[in-house]
């Protein structure tokens, strides 16, 4: 268990940054409690695998320092920071059995075999892999063999923090599920610090306390899946969590209302003050779950164009044309098909205002 | 998977005819030959499996055999660690790894008469830097007059020859495995013996299977090597198989058993590959599902 | 183009790959195969493009048979999950490939490539090679090169597998719009249903080698004809309760719980004591919501926040379900609630897996 901080980190590729574009990961400060469960959330390319890698000790970075409670372990290497790591691919020792592969780690430190037994068995029944415990490990199923990387990691009772580098890429939809929650499980279990790194939004926002969304090399937001969901501060985290992602519309603020493309969207007092004098590029933002959508004209509504209407065995997918634009919105229940004149209704306290990017109200 | 177009005929039957030229037609000329006495280009009578029988009854050929198999299980007992030891000692990148790789790989590339040539040189007592600097260390060493130096010489020569393959098949190999597993053992605890135990050497295997097979068949079939440095001495000492039957068939000019023992002769790298080949693949079962 | 599988099965060895099974796939539309990892979605595109011969049954193509033709007589495109470009040809060349070996005229490639470029938001990256691009755009130049051909035939096998999340998503919208347009057969093979679900068209349900069920898509998913089919065919998992019925309409479910069937239920589980009742995720509520909603208590084991949803996985005795919430609701962990759901919304099952019921189009919830 260890609280994990990070001090003026960056790290960069050439000596001499000067340029944003210089630098694999911008100066950053972070401080993550012992025992969360954290998500490194990101497209590909945009650093989270390095920040892992930092933190693991398998890369060092070339500006500031890495805390484990407390102590500056950005020196040290992997084995000796007490760390575990589960990789995209299963990582297995081919040749030995499933108990073999689980208690490798505690031979290797010179634990006595009856304590070895004792925690082995523990772990595998925490990972529902008792029935397998005598068989070899290289012929069992991609998911068996990840919860035996885990297994590894998990098998060490002083193990500060557990990272995982996309560990359900290769595993079936059905399967995730499981695992998914099994990690949910063994974190309640254990109250270790984990670490998840992916780019799938939906195994971060489960798995994690706190999710760390970036891009580009850059934190933009790190929050609970309810504020990056709700609140998102960047319009980058509300492209990129939800599906579809946040409608973003570029607007002009006049005279107290946002006006797009010839319609016009009233602010509420709060944003109009947020915005009086904003300067630069201005986008609404408003994400599909929260559109309203409704057959008669009424005083807080727009007038917009049905596009399509896709039923998508759960809920309805449209998507309307406000002037230029398009706004997608998902709604439980749609009888209207393409061309229909609708009004859709954007409430205020749902609507978000982002100036360069950057929310303002 | 089976492609049905015919077209693809048309495009190997070029090979086909090197292949049939160049093998098949001789392998048929030699069964032909075998079951013939030939006193003559225009005489020839049929005998029948009389040669094969004469063959196998030959001692002379039992020692050849014998020699043969005591220096192919020695090669490999010796090549295989030794190439893996050196493949994994060789950097993994940069220029350090391009230079490492020529210079291991500068002894593939000397013709053959020309590496017993050196080594017959080389381990003079008189001329030569290793006989010379052995004699006077005060070990009698005289690889004309002893059969045990013979041997020695031989092996040696061999494994300077022929260990390089073995060494860049493994370093191919090595370069395969991803850093993965290799952090995960960091991660782990392992011991730089558990890595190599439990990551590298089973990741091995398919390339040290052709290592194995390789260096077997070629080490069976040796001829030019030693025949340059010891001409088969002193006595019968070195003459391993592919040179006694050169002499019987070439010295002697007898075709018949010639080509007879040619044949035993293939059946038994045939058999001995297939029985190997077939013990690693086994020796992987839990891998391959 | 019709393509057609009549009876086609694939053994290796003594292994069955696929089961005998039939197929008509529909022209201008995407034709889903959706199964686990093994169930033979491969195969079966292999079978589909010439690649492989069936062991048994024929393959047709507008009535004619093609079992044995090869594959480059066919007319087909294909992509794979590895993004597959010629490595040593820039990406205009990639996608004129497939023209030049036609011997279209230079002229013509420059357009027909430029065109398929705009559309496919590569333009810029033309004169590039594959491997300096992203794997998205790899992706999209082997997308490219599969379309510029306007084959009858074109296969997707798991295209979208190795891209990010949020890639995902958008070559998929893109890829309806694509393939919206055109007399091009389409087949596109996925592990996931809810990618199934979005794009649309007709999906085959495929498990371990058998095609279980054939169909359009939200025909399929409203009314899954097997406890296998409803099982792949849903994500998060459909809940599956056994349930023992008495004369009266009431399903006995054991730890302490009973639901009233409605009469249509009832008819069609007419003769069955035993039943397995399945309950899709988003059939159940935290609140009631139509007159007939039925409470059931349950302790809260896990809720999984995702933003847009929360999953909540609960249990009753011996009873384990999985809620899909639209928004976000903190449950706590052992705290009680209660989950509302409509008896009429069960999907009924015989014991041997066969649909005796599906709940009519229920408005679908988010």
């Amino acid at each position: 268990m260890a609280r994990i901080e990070l001090v003026d980190l960056a790290h960069a590729y050439r000596p001499n940054p000067s340029a944003p574009s210089d630098y694999a990961l911008r100066p950053m400060n972070m401080q993550w409690d012992d025992g969360g469960a954290y998500a490194l959330l990101g497209p590909s390319g945009c650093g989270k695998t390095t920040l892992l890698n930092i933190i693991s000790g398998l890369v060092r970075p070339s500006h500031g320092r890495v805390l484990f409670d407390g102590k500056d372990v950005t020196n040290l290497p992997p084995e000796a920071r007490n760390i575990a790591q589960v990789f995209q691919f299963p990582v297995i020792y081919d040749t030995m059995t499933v108990f073999d592969n689980l208690a490798f780690p505690l031979r290797n430190r010179g634990w006595k075999t009856i304590d070895i037994n004792k925690r082995v068995q523990q772990v595998a029944e925490m990972l529902e892999l008792t029935s397998d415990l005598k068989h070899r490990a290289s012929g069992l199923s991609v998911d068996a063999k990840q919860k035996i990387s885990l297994g590894r990691g998990l098998v060490r009772p002083d193990v500060a923090a557990v990272l995982f580098d996309e560990p359900l890429t290769v595993i079936d939809p059905h399967l995730k599920w499981l695992l998914r929650r099994k990690l949910k499980e063994i974190h309640h279990e254990l109250k270790l610090s984990l670490i998840y790194v992916t780019h799938d939004q939906v195994e971060a926002l489960t798995f994690a306390d706190k999710v760390v969304v970036m891009t580009q090399g850059e934190v933009v937001q790190a929050g609970t899946a309810q504020e990056l969901f709700e609140e998102p501060a960047h319009t980058f985290v509300g492209y990129f969590i939800g599906n579809p992602g946040m409608n973003l519309l570029p607007c002009k603020i006049n005279d107290g209302a946002a006006h797009i493309e010839g319609s016009v969207i009233p602010l509420s007092p709060k944003a109009s003050t947020a915005l009086n004098g904003a300067n630069g590029k201005t986008t609404l933002g408003i994400r599909p779950e929260f559109v309203e959508c409704e057959f008669e004209q009424a005083p807080d509504t727009t007038a917009a164009t049905v596009t399509s209407v896709r039923n998508l065995g759960t809920h309805y997918l449209a998507e309307f044309k406000l002037g230029d634009h398009t706004i997608a919105a998902k709604l439980r229940q749609l009888s209207a098909s393409a061309g229909d004149k609708v009004w859709l209704r954007l409430p205020t306290e749902r609507t978000l205002y982002y100036v360069n990017d950057k929310r303002v109200a | 998977m089976k492609t049905y177009n015919n077209r693809a005929w048309f495009l190997i039957l070029p090979v086909i005819l090197c292949v049939a030229f160049s093998a098949i037609l001789p392998l048929m000329t030699i069964v032909n030959y075998s079951v013939q006495d030939i006193l003559s280009p225009s005489q020839k009578v049929f005998v029948g499996t009389e040669w094969f029988r004469m063959v196998m009854r030959d001692s002379e050929l039992h020692g050849a055999l014998y020699r043969q198999m005591i220096f192919s299980l020695s090669v490999l007992a010796i090549q295989i660690p030794l190439g893996i030891l050196i493949a994994l000692t060789m950097p993994a990148q940069g220029w350090k790894a391009s230079m490492s790789l020529v210079l291991i790989a500068l002894p593939l590339l000397i013709p053959w008469n020309v590496v017993g040539t050196i080594w017959q040189i080389f381990g003079r007592g008189d001329i030569g830097l290793l006989g010379y600097v052995v004699n006077n260390a005060g070990i009698s060493y005289n690889y004309t007059g002893d059969s045990i130096d013979a041997w020695v010489t031989v092996l040696v020569m061999d494994i300077w020859h022929w260990t390089p393959l073995v060494v860049l098949l493994c370093y191919a190999g090595l370069r395969a495995i991803p850093d993965a597993y290799y952090q995960a053992a960091k991660i782990d605890g392992a011991s730089r013996w558990a890595v190599f135990r439990f990551i590298q050497l089973p990741k091995l295997r398919n390339v040290l299977m052709i290592a194995v097979l390789l260096r077997f068949m070629d080490s069976f079939m040796i001829y030019t090597e030693p025949f340059v440095l010891t001409g088969g001495g002193p006595g019968n000492a070195t003459t391993f198989l592919s040179q006694y039957l050169t002499q019987k068939a070439v010295g002697q000019f007898d075709l018949g058993p010639a080509a007879a023992f040619s044949l035993i002769y293939f059946l038994i790298i045939l058999l001995f590959c297939f029985v190997l080949y077939n013990w690693m693949q086994r020796v992987g079962t839990g891998d391959k599902k | 183009m019709l393509l057609a599988l009549e009876n086609v099965s694939k053994k290796v060895g003594a292994e069955d790959h696929i089961y005998p099974l039939s197929l008509s796939l529909v022209p201008g539309t995407i034709n889903v195969l959706l199964g686990t990892t093994k169930a033979g979605k491969t195969t079966l595109m292999r079978l589909m493009a010439g690649l492989d011969r069936p062991t048994e049954g024929r393959v047709t193509v507008d009535g004619r048979d093609v079992t044995g033709v090869s594959v480059r007589e066919r007319d087909l495109a294909m992509v794979y999950q590895q993004f597959i470009n010629y490595p040593s040809f820039t990406v205009f060349d990639n996608i004129a490939s497939p023209l030049r070996i036609k011997g279209v005229a230079e002229s013509e490639i420059k357009k027909r490539v430029t065109d398929m470029a705009e559309r496919l938001h590569i333009t810029p990256y033309l004169q590039r090679f594959p491997a300096e691009l992203s794997g998205g755009q790899q992706q999209r130049t082997a997308m490219a090169r599969a379309l510029i051909k306007e084959a009858g035939l074109l296969l997707l096998d798991e295209p979208l597998v190795n891209l990010d999340y949020k890639l995902r998503e958008e070559l998929r919208n893109e890829l309806t719009d694509l393939f919206s347009e055109g007399k091009t057969t389409v087949v596109y093979a996925t592990t996931e249903p809810l990618e199934a679900l979005q794009l649309g068209g007709h999906v085959a349900v495929m498990h371990e080698g058998s095609l279980l069920q054939s169909g359009s898509t939200l025909d399929v998913f409203n009314a899954p004809n097997s406890i296998q089919a409803a099982r792949t065919f849903s994500d998060p998992p459909i809940n599956l309760m056994h349930a023992t019925l008495e004369s009266n309409g009431t399903a006995q479910l054991g730890s302490g719980l009973t639901l009233q069937l409605s009469p249509a239920q009832m008819q069609k589980a007419a003769g069955h004591k035993e039943v397995m009742l399945g309950l899709r995720a988003h059939s159940l509520r935290l609140a009631a919501r139509y007159p007939d909603d039925v409470a059931i208590e349950a302790e809260v084991e896990l809720a999984e926040i995702s933003g847009s949803e929360t999953y909540v996985h609960v249990h009753r005795g011996r009873i384990a379900l999985v809620a899909q919430l639209p928004g976000v609701h903190d449950l706590e962990l052992g705290s009680q609630c209660s989950m509302y759901c409509r008896p009429s919304d069960l999907f009924l099952y015989a014991p041997d897996g066969a649909l005796l019921f599906a709940p009519t189009l229920t408005q679908a919830g988010v």
